[in-house]
């Protein structure tokens, strides 16, 4: 991935920046420039919550090439507490450790190493939260 | 608008065809399909050929002109159309809209994919999703459908059992397919005790990775009943989208953009799903097939499973999905894959499906579907007497 395109994506990436619908409030994550509940087109700035649960999540066994050496790992739907959801991996988890409703944070971790030439690719995982 | 009909069909062996590059492909199913239906090349003004990443693939993109060239088609109209695994079904109906219309009178739609010449499949297919936010984060696509197949059984019960029943039966019928990728049947076991993939996904829970072309010849009816062919008219054609990441759609145990795809295709029909004989389904993953016959009005929410599993939905069944064998066993050219099923209507409601041939079938439906539920067609084909 060329570094344009990575650092555009480096406050959602690092710092769960999303956006607040002025017209309706619905909080989009990504930002969008158009809002998916009222078609509102103004919206701020604001900061996501890192807690949240487990809606759904899977094992992979068969990455794609630049996740073979991380395999196998979970990868989860989070739903965080203002109800935004997003998909992202479970580090350190024993599968059987991540179920439906299962507690979890979004931490900060290097998501995919890349090839030599590219950047060091970071951004959120979660992990499940000591209970 | 105008009736439509499609007048004939044709298609490739679908498989690991490592002798057929991509351009030959096409041509084959288009030579083939031109034969049957007995009207010259010439006659033939535009084509639109669904495709979902060639570039990826094989690293060839201006797609429709290289392959209307080696079908000996130019200088037509030709467009290709990209909406990932539903391109085939996206570009029937823009041919049926192009016939409708009365801009034309012969239109081709086409589908292929080259998936075996060296490119990482799980990474090609996996641009179907959101990319900087679902790919990002190593999900492939067996690991969306296995999040939907996880939140389906926390929701309905749906077990492992029933998503094999799914698997079990379409290599069953296509056992019966002699164009299929894995035309042989299979155990309940084989599917449980085989390789994962995304757990709860094991690899016969997927669909394979496969090289293959479908075309279908499209004209107005009234311009078929004077070539004397049998009259397969498309009565309905719905097509909606839907956000491509997963986590953004409200229930995970749903596929609603199949259904907004079906409502529309049955209000154009004036049918409903009690009246439809049989359907192709999209079951790139056991799981797609369970939820789709739910989306499609067949069934009820998380009764899918069980009515697989209870037979209703085999050859013999009350309503039978996938006589061709479906995507798991004839294979699934992702972008040949919504012309393929169109192929497998025309054969069963004009009575050429062989062993597999359905009693007297009247109404067929086609459902296609891009990604984890980003896009979706449903056409319903009726065999007029």
């Amino acid at each position: 991935m060329i570094s344009p395109r990575y650092y555009r994506e480096i406050p959602q990436r690092y710092r769960l920046k999303a956006a607040k619908c002025q017209g309706c409030g619905k909080i989009h994550f990504p930002p969008r420039k158009v809002c998916q509940e009222c078609g509102g087109e103004e919206f701020e700035t604001v900061n996501l919550p890192q807690r949240g649960k487990v809606l759904t999540h899977t094992t992979i066994w068969i990455p794609p090439a630049q996740f073979e050496e991380q395999k196998p790992y979970v990868v989860a739907i989070v739903e965080l507490e203002n109800g935004v959801r997003l998909t992202c991996m479970v580090a350190e988890a024993p599968p059987d450790k991540v179920e439906i409703g299962t507690e979890v944070e979004l931490i900060f971790r290097r998501i995919q190493s890349g090839s030599a030439w590219e950047v060091l690719q970071y951004g959120y995982k979660a992990q499940v939260v000591a209970g | 608008m105008r009736d439509v009909a499609v007048i004939s069909t044709g298609i490739t062996k679908f498989g690991e065809l490592w002798d057929t590059p991509l351009r030959d492909l096409f041509a084959e199913a288009t030579l083939a399909c031109i034969k049957d239906a007995g009207i010259e090349k010439k006659q033939i003004q535009s084509a639109y050929i669904g495709c979902m990443t060639s570039g990826l693939f094989v690293g060839q993109e201006h797609l429709a002109s290289i392959l209307c060239d080696y079908a000996g088609l130019n200088p037509i109209a030709a467009t290709r159309v990209e909406s990932a695994c539903a391109s085939g079904g996206a570009a029937f109906r823009a041919a049926y809209l192009e016939v409708a219309s009365g801009a034309s009178d012969f239109v081709l739609a086409g589908g292929v994919e080259k998936m075996n010449d060296g490119a990482d499949a799980t990474y090609c297919l996996a641009t179907a999703a959101d990319q900087e936010y679902e790919v990002y984060h190593g999900v492939t696509f067996p690991g969306l459908y296995a999040m939907i197949a996880h939140a389906h059984m926390h929701k309905y019960g749906t077990t492992p059992e029933q998503m094999a029943a799914v698997a079990v039966k379409n290599h069953k019928n296509g056992a019966k397919n002699p164009h299929g990728q894995f035309p042989m049947e299979i155990t309940v076991e084989t599917v449980l005790k085989a390789v994962r993939v995304a757990e709860p996904l094991g690899l016969f829970d997927c669909s394979p990775v496969t090289d293959g072309a479908a075309v279908a010849l499209l004209c107005p009816v009234e311009v078929a009943k004077e070539l004397g062919k049998p009259i397969v008219k498309i009565i309905g054609s719905g097509h909606a989208t839907d956000c491509i990441a997963l986590h953004d759609r409200a229930d995970l145990a749903a596929i609603p953009v199949v259904g907004k795809a079906a409502r529309r295709a049955y209000d154009q029909a004036g049918v409903g799903p009690k009246d439809i004989d049989f359907c192709e389904v999209h079951d790139c993953f056991t799981i797609a097939e369970i939820l789709c016959t739910e989306e499609l009005g067949f069934f009820e929410r998380g009764h899918g499973g069980p009515a697989v599993a209870d037979g209703r939905t085999a050859l013999d069944g009350e309503k039978p999905i996938n006589t061709s064998g479906g995507l798991k066993s004839k294979g699934h050219p992702v972008g040949a894959t919504g012309i393929a099923q169109i192929h497998e209507l025309y054969a069963q409601l004009s009575g050429n499906a062989g062993p597999r041939q359905l009693k007297s079938p009247r109404l067929g439906m086609a459902q296609n579907m891009g990604g984890s539920g980003g896009s979706s067609t449903v056409h319903i084909l009726e065999v007029v007497s």
